[in-house]
């Protein structure tokens, strides 16, 4: 059970005052709030340990080192992976872009073909077109079904010899669906191609575990999954990393060269860790971890769970709401106000201190689904309480006056 | 001239043109310039098209998918340049500019555009209140040769 009255203390944010009014943050799909000991762990970098890693011998040095490869280890855990296929980018949209650029343009070709679905984010489709126009090989779409949702069944009226790479959400940002990863996964492999999954929205949420979902590469970010910004993971199957290019080359990653332009790479995860890491990010993304896995992730499933349906039921009540994702498993709702335009109302909520993202929210799905050209998203987290539901229960009741803000 | 002491009438000629915007459409006459606005923010996707003639705004029209306030903006914005010369229409643009930015600016030649006022409190609408101006301003600019 997730005793939110004693995780409010945690978080600092929460004691901020936005419009006069508390702060009701309903935006955590696009980034989380964080908790005081993730802000400790950032502020230990800046304060007591600041040196580069993996390369000096001295006290501070060592220990950032010893940080950077406890952090390796505590992301491993958390989506029971080895240590040596984590690698630390800047965020999922980095660790697409390194898969797309590092394996799908060294290895696709123009009979190939990349499979994606409507539901995806920016992040998961722009990078499959550069694929395409450098390699020739074709992005093309599953069906999804009448409610929005990927299944088994569409995968399999599309895939073929040909599909090299199947680019997928677990979670996807707009409808908040839960995929079948495993089946998916599975029928991906039978027909000889890679499972590369966006996991912004469902590692932060739902307890993952790589080998048993048997996926190929895994992105996540640590900004929504209570760390900090600037730091993120790219989990990759440790023969497909070492098959695999580096997007930057440069320092740290390389054990030798020459000026015939001879070099050795170091071995994966660090040959794709040029440069300086984040390393306050790193220490920050360690306490993360270690905060959820304190919370326990099937009570953050059971919390939100909990929420949702409340949520549900309360909105359901009001005749000028229009639900998009009833059925949705993670703790996003996606809806609008009837007669008013997303954008109007989540204008209207700021005045009520009520964050929630209004838009498209970065996925073409709204269009061709949802008939709409934009929604209003709230969703929740570790911290979100009944309080916050009903206070944005209450705005959606009044949201028809949404002008005010300009006339009050 | 319209008075800020009325925020109900303020907010009527809003609901107004959002609900029935002037000028909207998709105009195809290669006569007229147009610009595609769709960049300003996540949302706005709109269009402005222009017939010019003689340094002269001859007619504006824009058609595309905005908020309540991108869309009654650019509704309000095409009335007032319809007929004006560039220069008029350029000072006009900048005086609501200037508004939105909370300085100093000539309200008597905004006529209805002056409902928009109030958007300088809520900072993250700006773009929606200035797209389609910005839209204009630029198909003017782009002409030239709008002399003093």
């Amino acid at each position: 059970m997730i005793d939110t009255r004693k995780i409010a203390q945690d978080f600092p944010m929460l004691r901020k005052m936005v419009n006069g009014k508390r702060l009701a943050f309903l935006d955590s799909a696009s980034t989380t709030l964080k908790p005081q000991s993730v802000i400790d762990g950032v502020v230990e970098y800046l304060t007591e340990t600041t040196s580069n890693s993996h390369r000096g011998d001295y006290q501070t040095a060592y220990e950032v080192d010893v940080r950077v490869d406890e952090t390796r280890a505590a992301v491993a855990r958390f989506i029971n992976a080895d240590k040596d296929e984590i690698v630390f980018t800047s965020g999922t949209s980095m660790s697409i872009n390194l898969v797309a650029y590092g394996y799908g343009i060294k290895h696709l070709n123009k009979d190939d073909e990349i499979l994606i679905t409507q539901a995806e984010h920016a992040s998961n489709v722009l990078p499959w077109f550069k694929v395409s126009e450098h390699t020739g090989a074709k992005v093309n779409y599953i069906p999804l079904d009448e409610e929005g949702r990927l299944t088994a069944d569409n995968l399999r009226k599309v895939v073929s010899h040909k599909t090299k790479i199947v680019a997928v959400a677990h979670v996807t940002n707009v409808m908040g669906f839960l995929v079948d990863l495993k089946q998916i996964a599975a029928i991906a492999h039978e027909f000889g191609a890679l499972i590369v999954v966006d996991g912004a929205q469902s590692v932060p949420h739902f307890p993952t575990d790589v080998k048993d979902l048997d996926v190929d590469f895994l992105s996540f970010s640590g900004h929504k999954m209570l760390g900090p910004t600037g730091i993120g993971v790219l989990f990759g199957k440790y023969h497909l990393l070492q098959a695999m290019d580096p997007l930057m080359m440069g320092g740290g990653m390389s054990a030798r060269f020459d000026m015939c332009g001879d070099i050795d790479l170091m071995l994966p995860p660090v040959k794709f860790e040029a440069g300086t890491l984040n390393l306050e990010g790193v220490f920050g993304l360690k306490k993360a971890i270690e905060y959820l896995e304190d919370l326990g992730m099937s009570n953050i499933v059971a919390h939100e769970d909990k929420l949702r349906a409340y949520a549900i039921s309360e909105l359901k009540k009001l005749e000028n709401v229009i639900v998009y994702n009833e059925k949705a498993e993670a703790g996003i709702i996606t809806l609008n106000l009837k007669g008013v335009f997303a954008q109007d109302a989540s204008t209207y909520f700021n005045s009520k201190g009520i964050a929630v993202r209004s838009g498209q929210h970065c996925a073409k799905i709204l269009t061709d689904f949802l008939k709409t050209h934009a929604t209003i998203r709230m969703s929740m987290y570790v911290y979100t309480t009944k309080e916050d539901i009903d206070l944005f229960v209450d705005a959606c009741k009044k949201g028809g006056d949404f002008l005010d803000v300009y006339f009050e | 001239m319209y008075t800020l002491n009325n925020p109900a009438i303020m907010r009527q000629i809003i609901m107004d043109h959002y609900e029935k915007p002037r000028n909207k459409r998709t105009v195809d006459d290669p006569r007229y310039i147009k610009i595609h606005m769709n960049s300003e923010s996540c949302i706005d996707d709109i269009f402005v098209f222009m017939l010019v003639e003689d340094n002269t705004v001859i007619d504006c029209a824009w058609d595309g998918i905005g908020c309540t306030i991108s869309t009654a903006s650019t509704s309000v914005m095409s009335e007032l340049l319809i007929g004006k010369s560039f220069k008029d229409a350029l000072y006009i643009i900048r005086q609501y500019e200037l508004m939105l930015d909370e300085q100093t600016f000539d309200k008597d030649v905004l006529d209805e555009a002056i409902v928009f006022i109030n958007t300088s409190k809520q900072p993250s609408r700006l773009k929606c209140a200035l797209i389609g101006w910005h839209g204009a301003e630029s198909l003017i600019k782009q002409q030239g040769d709008n002399k003093k």
